[in-house]
């Protein structure tokens, strides 16, 4: 992996700003989504897909390509926005989000879009699948590596913590998890709902390699995620420290956001201070 | 010799883990019950123990058929069905995930366990996701065959696999195809319709029947989803009723699996015997058939009650 220059650096956030201009259009103009979680994970989205993850968007059932697995489902946004920036599939389709019709349902269906690895959405599922797919790497004797993003209030989900331990007990070292840990969720602050603190230490108590940044900061999510190709003999989790709808004032840490798309006037509002064109 | 169920259905596992080195084998701490242990002792790298934390054992093992394995998921019915319903139906059902999910010590002969242990809602949970192939074999010459056409068959499949020694009701020659029904006895005053080990209590009934003058057809249907519809069909309009019999509750099962099939193709009387809405307790295999009314004796009941409604009596 070359060295992350200034200017990669630079290039990689318009990319960000970019995703985060498909997000708010894609959930305003459907009239439905998840902005909060999409925009908050969309830094991390496009340090994976535009710097680290090995996939091929014209091969996008490669068998050697890395995996990423979206397991806070609801952030479906994102990754669409993601991954049609990336070349997956046309950037006109993000305008068909939620529709009956539409390959970009609300919570991701892996049957009808290219490059999504699982169908997602009920939460605690994904870290377990990922483990299975990094298992299955090491039975292969493959290079492929698995990514998964789990969210914060799906950190309360018991399975997640299934998944943890049985990932340390198999020393599974070709497995990144990154915590989207933007603090807020549905009902309200991820405090008043179910508290996770000391999530550092409760991952370490797992036995997992953590690692903790800001993940609003590309230059320390490219250099977590490559750092942690590097972490032998046992799993690794990015707690990601973000900001629920990051990039847009008026959403930024509000619970109320979670589940809600912007009128016309609140989408004007979000693409101006996104700097969006058009 | 005839094998408890459960160790034609370890051997036939190991079999195949012989033949192919795609299948895999996760257990949630039961491999000795459930006798996934004698492929754990055959090939120690493809087999995962997973703990008891089955809800995650289940989404692995999907990971792991998205990765191109074939893995078989080993636990108790009522851990595999219900504890792990979400993952059964989102990482294994939606995804399309070539899981084999086995049901061990399903319905209420479970090895004495008591109503924890009992599986009795298990094919109806299974029967109501999308896309899975739900399996209930009668012997252990029928285990050994299922296991291997599960292998090759591409998708998700739920199949259970009962605890102890049963007796052998496959007809010399047999094998099995997923969705297809096989006639045992032939007769044309009734059906007797089994699913697992109850076939072979239908059979003990025919005899039962017979001995009063009444020829009962006999259908094994390890199939309970995709269902045989022409056997079925075929069963209404050849003989006056039908009696399923199924080691589960009567709802959601074997015999609304065949009323579903009656009312759209063939109306006909029937009688469904199985669990009444209730949970099972301890007790032997024999007790337990007694108290919950699935013995040949009540399968034959409900057989004489078509027929005295029918006017055959």
């Amino acid at each position: 992996m070359s060295a992350l220059t200034d200017e990669e650096v630079r290039r990689l956030e318009e990319t960000a700003r970019r995703i985060r201009c498909h997000i708010v259009r894609t959930i305003g103009g459907a009239g439905v989504g998840h902005p909060g979680g999409s925009l908050s994970a969309a830094d991390i989205l496009t340090a994976l897909y535009f710097r680290v993850l090995r996939v091929d968007p014209q091969r996008p059932n490669w068998e050697d390509r890395d995996r990423f697995i979206l397991s806070k489902g609801h952030g479906a946004a994102g990754l669409y926005a993601t991954l049609a920036e990336r070349g997956f599939f046309p950037v006109e389709w993000l305008q068909t989000f939620g529709r009956l019709e539409s390959p970009l349902q609300v919570h991701p269906d892996m049957h009808l879009v290219p490059g999504v690895e699982i169908s997602s959405g009920a939460l605690g599922l994904g870290l377990s699948m990922a483990l299975g797919m990094a298992l299955a790497a090491r039975l292969d004797g493959k290079a492929y590596r698995v990514y998964c993003l789990i969210g914060d209030g799906e950190n309360q989900e018991g399975q997640i913590w299934e998944a943890a331990a049985s990932a340390a007990h198999y020393k599974v070292d070709n497995l990144t998890a990154i915590l989207d840990y933007n603090r807020v969720q549905l009902m309200g602050t991820l405090d008043e709902v179910l508290e996770l603190d000391p999530i550092v230490a409760k991952w370490r108590a797992f036995n997992w390699e953590v690692k903790e940044i800001d993940g609003h900061d590309m230059r320390q999510i490219v250099t977590a995620l490559e750092e942690a190709k590097e972490v032998k003999g046992r799993p690794c989790i990015i707690i990601a420290h973000t900001v629920k709808g990051k990039g847009v004032s008026y959403m930024e840490g509000q619970a109320a956001w979670h589940g809600k798309a912007p009128n016309a006037e609140q989408l004007a509002r979000a693409l101006a201070d996104l700097g969006c064109q058009g | 010799m005839v094998q408890a169920v459960r160790d034609a259905f370890g051997h036939a596992l190991v079999e195949v883990g012989r033949e192919n080195p795609n299948v895999v084998v996760l257990d949630a701490d039961l491999a000795t019950s459930t006798r996934v242990h004698y492929f754990a002792e055959a090939f120690p790298e493809r087999f995962f123990q997973m703990g008891i934390a089955e809800q995650n054992m289940m989404g692995v093992a999907a990971g792991m058929a998205l990765s191109g394995k074939i893995p078989f998921v080993s636990t108790f019915a009522v851990f595999s069905s219900r504890r792990a319903c979400d993952q059964v139906a989102i990482c294994v059902s939606h995804c399309r995930a070539n899981v084999k999910i086995l049901g061990a010590y399903a319905g209420i002969m479970s090895g004495n366990n008591g109503a924890s242990h009992q599986a009795v809602e298990d094919l109806a949970i299974m029967r109501a996701i999308p896309g899975i192939v739900v399996l209930d074999p009668a012997d252990d010459v029928e285990m050994a065959q299922v296991v291997r056409a599960i292998v090759e068959y591409q998708g998700p499949v739920y199949l259970r696999v009962t605890r102890d020694v049963w007796p052998r009701v496959s007809p010399e020659g047999y094998q099995f195809r997923i969705g297809r029904a096989v006639q045992l006895r032939e007769g044309r005053d009734v059906t007797l319709v089994g699913t697992g080990v109850m076939t072979s209590q239908c059979v003990e009934a025919a005899e039962i029947l017979a001995r009063e003058g009444v020829e009962a057809r006999v259908l094994h249907m390890p199939t309970v989803k995709p269902v045989d519809i022409e056997a079925i069909v075929r069963a209404a309009r050849e003989t006056k009723g039908l009696v399923t019999a199924e080691n589960h509750t009567i709802y959601g099962g074997l015999g609304s699996a065949v009323a579903e099939v009656l009312v759209e193709h063939a109306p006909a009387p029937m009688v469904r015997v199985g669990l009444e809405d209730c949970y099972g307790a301890c007790g032997t295999n024999e007790e337990l058939l007694r108290q919950y009314r699935l013995s040949p004796e009540h399968i034959a009941d409900a057989a004489r009650s078509i027929l005295d409604h029918a006017g055959r009596r």
